[in-house]
């Protein structure tokens, strides 16, 4: 992306005011912005509209895998840190199925990879892709299998195999599906990139290293293939680490078109191929594609993924409203908290798990959890007494009001601010249910 | 075959080193294992946690240590036999609601464990600042000579503990709270009380897997480029406490079978909030689970290229 003074060095400096603005510079300001489009400013020149262009190309390519909804987008990344700016799109997951399975076992299989999914912080976690492996060699099985998973699977899927009158098979089948074309190497890459150039798939490239990757990336877009996603054949942690940040750094500080696209990786199961995964989603990985993943390494996984890719500047929150929980009525107990997602789910399954209805309130304190909130001033007495006259849960119910353990400090003020005795909750919401049942059986 | 251009870079800062015994930490002069700028081949320390009370240690991680986690000596040298660099020595049972392990009894606790393992030690009190204050006197008086690291001193209260480490040649680990400007902050007040160079670690507070690790992981990045930079005031090795894990709900939750097996859940939760330090630039790592520090030793020693 170009910079402002980049752009005011292409514009006319004629401060005509056509573009709607005051000045050339304070379009070019804009433009770096992404406010405004070059073609807002009617006196440009060919040339430097053709320089533009070139530069206002994203530093990375950004691909996608499947159709519609599902699609999985990879890519466009824009910075190095992400205290820079936000990472765009998550690494993306996918687990292998072999063409060797049929029947039963193929749906057995696939619905295994369907059943790894979880619910953290009211955000759904699984697999995103299945990979489709050719172990058969047999070009119809593997056609056969990509028709049988295309039905049984409803995201997208990647065909992999090094054989191209079978990647040619299995695309007839199932191409219109806009599958992952993963398998190009050295000794098959005119071929390969002419079938993803004719279905309009996305092209995964095996090499060996950053240089071979960026020699292999220029062949298969002479060959039409633009859509690209590189394996730099990371053998272990180290190379993973340093390989995949000397390709992000050239993308995006260099901006060495050659390996301006998406990263990706190819591993085992098991500890180690783990260790790779977490290191790839922090450094730069796009993709990486598992024998199999279990459950207990997957959470963490995942959760590492969400940790990583969330927006720095801003904590995911939820609304400041009131929130009943299993139908409470006009004697059950009033709890409140901030609205950090983290901290609102935390508390809203261990109140779930009570079984006891409860009504809660939550308190827009920006997306801060209860000590940093309160700490920063965000989460004061009068706040929460707001929060509940809004709501108006205090005439909804005559039950108990909980403070959270943490703020206990709270206490007196806010009995003050809402006419109303309350209670001191537990310190850590895992003790909500036990606490819970105390004051509802009194 | 194309020419990369290079994507090293030239920094003019590097990171302060700290002797204790045959260990050092610190050193780096580029992000973390990147061997095409950064040149040194060190890996992080691994400090195995040691608790004298018991009380608020989770269960699923005392399991783990075949009985021996009763007596804090044997406890250190299990992390001993298992590979660890140093033992992080801590004292929750000071408190007066706990214990009450007096600055004597812990003496003879370090003491033994350095006789015993050899190993270098850091020290933490309960975190009420008037125990933890004499008993870091008392530990410290009696360790001079064998460099340990004492703590933790805050933004507020930093100057007792400070005094004993600059009297008896320890480091101090210096906490400030998931913030850069803090962090400086904390080494401008050290270094104007008077520690030197080589008595400085920081502990930015390493917030564990799900538990706003995202952020932790940024402060402590930008931590590391700012000292490469050439600040000074960062220029000092960082400590990071992956021991938070243990405390997150979805790490070990025995409640719902489809989260899997609860003791590998939780080891893959620390050692990937260790991955995440290091990643970010730790120097020092303390581990609680022996799996989660095995991984996190064989890990590191991969990314250096050492073993
Ligand atoms: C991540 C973090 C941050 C992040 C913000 C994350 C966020 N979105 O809130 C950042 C880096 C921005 C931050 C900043 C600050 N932080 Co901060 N931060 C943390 C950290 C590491 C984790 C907080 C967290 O996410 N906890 C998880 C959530 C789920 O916990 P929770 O909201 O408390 O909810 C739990 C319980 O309270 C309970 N619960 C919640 N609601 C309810 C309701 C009821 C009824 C009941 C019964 C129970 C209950 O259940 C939950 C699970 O057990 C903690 C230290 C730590 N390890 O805990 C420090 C901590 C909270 N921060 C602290 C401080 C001082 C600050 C700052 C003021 C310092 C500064 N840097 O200037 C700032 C203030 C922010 C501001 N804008 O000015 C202190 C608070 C000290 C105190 N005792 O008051 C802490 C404890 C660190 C410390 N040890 O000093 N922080
Ligand atoms: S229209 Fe073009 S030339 Fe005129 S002020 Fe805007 S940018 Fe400048």
């Amino acid at each position: 992306m170009a910079t402002a003074i980049e752009y005011f060095k292409l514009l006319p400096k004629t401060n005509c005011k056509d573009c709607g603005q005051p000045t050339c510079l304070a379009f070019a300001m804009l433009l770096a912005n992404q406010k405004a489009k070059i073609e807002d400013c009617p006196h440009v020149s060919k040339e430097s509209k053709a320089v533009l262009s070139e530069s206002a190309a994203p530093l990375m390519r950004t691909v996608s895998v499947g159709t519609g909804g599902s699609a999985v987008e990879m890519g466009g990344e824009t910075v190095i840190y992400r205290h820079e700016r936000r990472f765009v799109n998550q690494t993306a997951y996918a687990l292998t199925v072999c063409d060797d399975l049929e029947g039963k076992a193929l749906e057995d299989r696939v619905n295994t990879v369907s059943a790894l999914s979880f619910e953290r912080v009211g955000m759904i976690f699984a697999a995103d892709m299945i990979s489709i492996k050719n172990v058969s060699g047999d070009p119809s099985r593997f056609a056969e299998t990509a028709k049988a998973v295309s039905a049984l699977w409803k995201k997208p899927f990647i065909l992999e195999t090094d054989d191209v009158s079978a990647m040619e098979k299995a695309l007839e089948a199932v191409g219109k599906l806009r599958p992952m074309i993963y398998g190009a190497g050295p000794g098959n890459l005119d071929r390969m990139a002419a079938l993803a150039k004719k279905h309009g798939c996305t092209l995964g490239i095996k090499a060996d290293g950053p240089e071979s990757a960026a020699d292999l990336s220029v062949k298969a877009k002479a060959a039409g293939a633009e859509d690209l996603v590189l394996d730099l054949g990371c053998p272990n942690l180290k190379r993973c680490l340093e390989d995949q940040t000397v390709a992000r750094r050239a993308a995006v500080k260099k901006k060495f078109k050659p390996l301006g696209y998406p990263l990706m990786n190819r591993v085992g199961c098991g500890e180690y191929a783990v260790a790779i995964a977490a290191v790839s989603t922090m450094k730069y990985g796009s993709l990486v594609i598992f024998d199999d993943l279990k459950n207990y390494e997957a959470l963490p996984l995942m959760t590492l993924r969400q940790n990583i890719y969330t927006d720095p500047q801003v904590p995911i929150q939820v609304k400041q409203a009131l929130y009943p929980i299993g139908n409470p009525g006009e004697h059950s107990p009033v709890m409140f908290t901030t609205n950090f997602s983290l901290t609102y789910f935390t508390v809203r399954a261990d109140i779930e798990k009570s079984r006891i209805p409860v009504w809660l309130q939550i308190v827009n304190t920006e997306g801060l959890s209860v000590l940093t909130a309160y700490a920063a001033g965000k989460f004061e007495p009068e706040k929460v007494a707001e929060a509940f006259e809004e709501s108006g849960v205090l005439s909804k119910t005559n039950g108990p009001v909980v403070v959270p353990g943490l703020v206990a400090r709270m206490s007196g003020k806010l009995e003050e601010a809402i006419g109303r005795k309350v209670i001191v909750g537990t310190n850590e919401s895992k003790h909500i249910p036990k606490h819970l049942k105390e004051i509802t059986s009194q | 075959m194309a020419e990369i251009p290079s994507v090293k870079e030239k920094y003019t800062g590097k990171i302060e080193e700290i002797v204790f015994g045959n260990c050092v930490a610190g050193g780096a002069d580029g992000m973390p294992f990147l061997s095409f700028e950064n040149t040194l081949k060190r890996r992080p320390m691994i400090a195995g946690e040691v608790v004298d009370d018991l009380t608020d240690y989770p269960e699923i991680a005392a399991e783990m240590f075949d009985g021996r986690q009763k007596d804090p000596v044997e406890w250190a040298n299990m992390w001993k036999e298992i590979g660890a660099d140093m033992i992080c020595m801590r004292f929750p049972g000071a408190a007066p609601d706990k214990k009450g392990t007096t600055p004597d009894a812990a003496v003879s606790i370090v003491k033994s464990i350095a006789e015993k393992t050899g190993l270098p030690i850091m020290v933490t009190g309960c975190g009420i600042p008037d125990i933890d204050n004499k008993l870091a006197e008392a530990v410290g008086g009696a360790m001079k000579g064998t460099k340990i690291i004492l703590g933790k001193t805050e933004e507020h209260e930093y100057k007792k503990i400070s005094a004993v480490c600059v009297s008896n040649g320890h480091a101090v680990l210096a906490f400030s709270n998931l913030d850069i400007n803090l962090a400086k902050q904390m080494n401008i007040l050290l270094t104007d009380f008077g520690v030197g160079r080589d008595g400085i670690t920081m502990d930015p507070l390493m917030a564990a897997l799900g538990m706003g690790l995202d952020y932790s992981y940024s402060v402590n990045e930008r931590i590391r480029l700012a000292a490469l930079s050439g600040d000074r005031m960062l220029q000092v090795p960082m400590v990071c406490d992956c021991t938070g894990a243990w405390d997150v709900g979805d790490a070990v939750s025995t409640d719902d079978p489809s989260l899997g097996d609860a003791k590998h859940r939780v080891a893959w939760w620390e050692a990937m909030t260790a991955l995440a330090a290091m990643l970010s630039g730790a120097d020092i790592l303390v581990m609680r689970g022996p799996g989660a520090a095995d991984m996190a030793r064989v890990y590191a020693e991969e990314l250096t290229g050492v073993s």
